[in-house]
């Protein structure tokens, strides 16, 4: 064995480095928490997407006469295709809960702040392709809310000026959505976006590794180093860090067990009812709504009453997100050293995000009825409640901006090395 | 023996035209490819007109046809319909369908060749779902001065009876009227102007 090893190393040498350089030889900081776990998770749930869609593309017809009948024969006659499936549908949802605790993560440790933009940067970016992957994965059972959705989220083209409408039938392919649209979708779904997913998660990875991982106190952990050259305060990524994230997959595996096996469609938030009806260009749902992971983003597009700057406002909803690292001028990373004020901020951020998704999936007018009455006028209030959502949301960074910038911020002593050390 | 030492502005300039012209070899290659996507020849002949029968709509009715895969509505629009129409005038954001399309020959009070027949294309023009035809005078929940129209389900943008848009909704401008004519009195062909209005 070990002669086949070095026939093996002096061939190909560069993979043992990496190997020590990514696993064994990288120092992580020793005291990551639970919010430490959602990366490896969503790597786990990349994965499962990726085997679990391989399956299903062997059994999925690509056409508008042919896709419906394909996913329910998935469903109904392919041995365990309701299980492949299920996973794959509730890997979707859980790959969007995860990244969203992973970009939270980044947010109450300063992740994205120096040297670390770029991390951030890649990070947004693989944000986006997963947006754009999780909503062309959703128009292809072709189901009505499919057909409908595919639709109106095309139809956001149409404000750009002058080429909007062409641009619109450019990416439908036709008039309305149809077999291109459907086909084009197949093809970006399986084949373009995963490779462009993959490679920016590999170079998110390696930017990681090349500056190292912060952790919840924020310090670096490269500025104390023993004899041996190594962090003080680091431990290997390997056995250490690769068996607590065990754990992690362990619990979270749990989890999406009891939702695929018991409750699948998660009161039709995973999976909507109205996708159970095949796709009719005539009849529109009653209620046209996206996942609940785009519903955030959506409520800020459905509060704007006017159609170019509802997508503009989505758009800047996103784009701001990528200017955090530049937005936050503080020099504390941690939201355990920073000031009260980003303390509260974050939280009413993380509570506005949450307000704006129940919007977004149509929730606010039972709640309306439930608080003011049949009589309420749910239109005004839902407005009124959501208009004040979408200024908060973007209060956010502007606060963040000024916060930081004018030295409002009052933050506490950072410690030399990390708190857990002893 | 050639001269060994190196002329670095020819080897910039080779460097910076093989960098040009393989870029723009690679822009021209990439059109094919992004014309792909545009409507094929079948989805462009898929646009052919369609001739319809609306002599069994009764007054206050509205029929679904499906021409080029999208939904055009033909409504019979009653005396008292058409009677609020001008009302609603200043509650709208284009009364007079200045910036909304449709043929020259239905841009007038009614949107219409003749005033009782409405045609339209029934595509919200906020993000392109169907409204829902709400005909009858009377009040609703979304509006207690309802005189009949379109409202949309998914964003609540609401339509008079001659598909004109009201204030204070997302939907930016009137629903499209599409080109048609009468073949006969109970008949219309959508997809084709009437002759000598082209």
């Amino acid at each position: 064995m070990r002669a086949f090893t070095q026939w093996f190393n002096e061939r190909a040498p560069g993979l043992g480095v990496a190997y020590k350089k990514h696993m064994t030889e990288y120092y992580a900081p020793k005291n990551f928490n639970i919010m430490y776990y959602f990366g490896s998770l969503a790597l786990l749930v990349l994965v499962n997407q990726i085997v679990t869609g391989i399956f299903l593309t062997m059994f999925y017809t690509p056409t508008a006469a042919g896709a419906f009948d394909s996913v329910q024969y998935i469903m109904r006659d392919v041995n365990w295709g309701w299980l492949v499936r299920y996973m794959h549908v509730t890997g979707a949802s859980m790959f969007f809960i995860v990244v969203y605790l992973h970009m939270f993560r980044g947010l109450m440790y300063g992740s994205y702040k120096k040297p670390r933009e770029l991390v951030w940067l890649l990070g947004m970016l693989i944000f986006l392709a997963l947006m754009a992957e999780a909503f062309m994965g959703y128009v292809l059972p072709w189901g009505n809310m499919s057909f409908w959705g595919a639709k109106v989220i095309i139809t956001l083209f149409s404000a750009v000026p002058v080429i909007g409408e062409q641009l619109v039938n450019w990416i439908m392919g036709s008039f309305v959505p149809s077999d291109p649209t459907l086909n084009r979708f197949f093809a970006l779904h399986v084949v373009a976006l995963p490779l462009v997913l993959l490679l920016l998660v590999v170079l998110h990875l390696g930017a990681l590794h090349e500056v190292g991982s912060n952790n919840p106190d924020g310090v670096e952990i490269k500025k104390h180093k023993g004899p041996d050259g190594h962090p003080l305060d680091g431990i290997p990524f390997h056995p250490y860090y690769t068996l607590k994230d065990l754990v992690g997959v362990g619990v979270f595996l749990i989890i999406c067990a009891i939702i695929i096996f018991f409750e699948p469609t998660v009161g039709g938030f995973f999976l909507e009812h109205d996708n159970s009806i095949p796709a009719n260009d005539l009849v529109t749902p009653a209620s046209i709504k996206p996942v609940w992971y785009f519903t955030p983003f959506y409520a800020i597009l459905r509060m704007i009453p006017s159609k170019g700057f509802g997508v503009l406002a989505l758009l800047l909803s996103i784009v701001v997100l990528f200017l955090v690292p530049w937005l936050d001028r503080g020099k504390v990373k941690s939201i355990r050293y920073r000031g009260l004020g980003y303390k509260i901020a974050l939280t009413v951020f993380a509570i506005v995000f949450i307000l704006l998704a129940a919007i977004g999936d149509d929730l606010t007018p039972g709640w309306i009825v439930a608080i003011f009455g049949a009589n309420a006028d749910i239109t005004t209030i839902e407005n009124l409640f959501g208009r004040t959502l979408v200024v908060l949301y973007f209060g956010f960074f502007a606060f963040l901006w000024a916060y930081t910038f004018f030295g409002w911020e009052k933050t506490k002593p950072v410690p030399e090395r990390v708190t857990t050390h002893a | 023996m050639a001269d060994e030492s190196i002329n670095k502005g020819r080897r910039r300039f080779l460097t910076a035209s093989t960098a040009v012209i393989g870029g723009a070899g690679l822009v021209i290659t990439a059109i094919p490819f992004v014309e792909t996507w545009l409507p094929s020849a079948r989805a462009e002949s898929a646009g052919a007109p369609v001739t319809v029968a609306i002599g069994k709509i009764e007054p206050g009715q509205m029929v679904r046809y499906g021409w080029r895969s999208q939904p055009v509505f033909v409504v019979n629009r009653t005396p008292e319909q058409l009677e609020w129409l001008p009302k609603q005038d200043p509650r709208l954001r284009d009364p007079d369908s200045k910036e909304s399309e449709q043929p020259k020959y239905c841009q007038n009070a009614t949107r219409s060749i003749k005033p009782e027949w409405m045609v339209l294309i029934g595509i919200c023009t906020h993000l392109g779902c169907v409204p829902d035809y709400k005909g009858e005078v009377k009040p609703e929940s979304f509006d207690p001065n309802w005189k009949g129209g379109f409202y949309c389900p998914c964003h609540h943008s609401r339509y008079d009876i001659a598909a004109r848009v009201y204030q204070g909704v997302p939907a930016p401008l009137n629903m499209v009227v599409p080109p048609y004519h009468f073949v006969d009195d109970s008949h219309i062909q959508i997809g084709v102007d009437p002759k000598g209005a082209a």
